[in-house]
């Protein structure tokens, strides 16, 4: 019997940041991914399949950035567990 | 450190002196102070609160800082942003950057805003007599850092 691998290698840290954050009322989880990893679309998708608010805020067309591991992601960018995954809304600083 | 996130405030006399202190070469300073304003989008805002995303948004100031120094014939910059609970008339951001000469210092100054007004990973939330509010991204915004990606390394202001 091969040993599970523990959960740092399999799941994804995913933060929540400014009115996403308030909408889904959570700041961060962790995410189960599929084995062999994922996508940030893949990941968009997972979410968006709650239904909901989840369904709402992350419908396609809606004005949500991604980044991963503190880089700026596009629809294609791998993920692998242990990764930080964030999603929040375009940014208004300055 | 080039770039600072903090929600104390910040004395740009001091920041000034220090950015530029002992370095004979800099014959201009130019800076940019962001303030809040007690009217957005038609509404009087009484606070306003700023978040930001620790670790991420630190990269993308020295990301654009460094661009900055790339492109400008510029010696030095310093980006200071606040976060937290601010009022009306409160600094929020602070831009200095030094160089031989006016030109390249105002120029990069610019782009500097213009590109954390974009890139860095802040987020303004207003308190107004209808509650709060998340503030939009303007579409003007990305025009005035989309100037800036068709002029080459050396170029005047868009």
């Amino acid at each position: 019997m091969r040993d599970a691998p523990p959960d740092s290698l399999t799941r994804l840290n995913v933060v929540y940041l400014a009115r996403l954050r308030e909408a889904f009322g959570v700041a961060a989880e962790p995410l189960q991914l599929p084995e062999g990893g994922s996508t940030v679309a893949q990941v968009l998708a997972q979410l968006r399949a709650r239904g909901g608010t989840w369904a709402a805020e992350l419908a396609p067309g809606r004005a949500v950035r991604v980044a991963v591991n503190h880089a700026m992601a596009t629809p294609a960018t791998p993920v692998r567990g242990g990764d930080e995954l964030a999603l929040f809304p375009p940014v208004t600083g300055g | 450190m080039p770039v600072r996130v903090q929600t104390a405030d910040f004395d740009v006399s001091h920041e000034i002196a220090a950015l530029r202190a002992g370095d004979a070469r800099v014959g201009a300073v130019a800076s940019f102070i962001g303030t809040v304003r007690d009217v957005n989008d038609a509404a009087a805002v009484s606070t306003m609160t700023l978040e930001h995303y620790p670790g991420m948004t630190e990269k993308a100031l020295e990301a654009i800082v460094s661009e900055a120094r790339a492109r400008f014939d510029v010696y030095d910059a310093l980006v200071v942003h606040r976060v937290g609970e601010l009022a009306p008339t409160d600094q929020i951001v602070l831009v200095v950057v030094t160089g031989a000469h006016r030109e390249a210092a105002f120029d990069a100054c610019r782009f500097l805003m213009d590109y954390l007004k974009t890139r860095a990973p802040f987020w303004k939330k207003e308190r107004t007599p209808d509650g709060t509010r998340w503030v939009e991204a303007r579409a003007s915004d990305d025009e005035a850092a989309a100037r800036w990606q068709a002029a080459g390394a050396g170029d005047t202001a868009p």
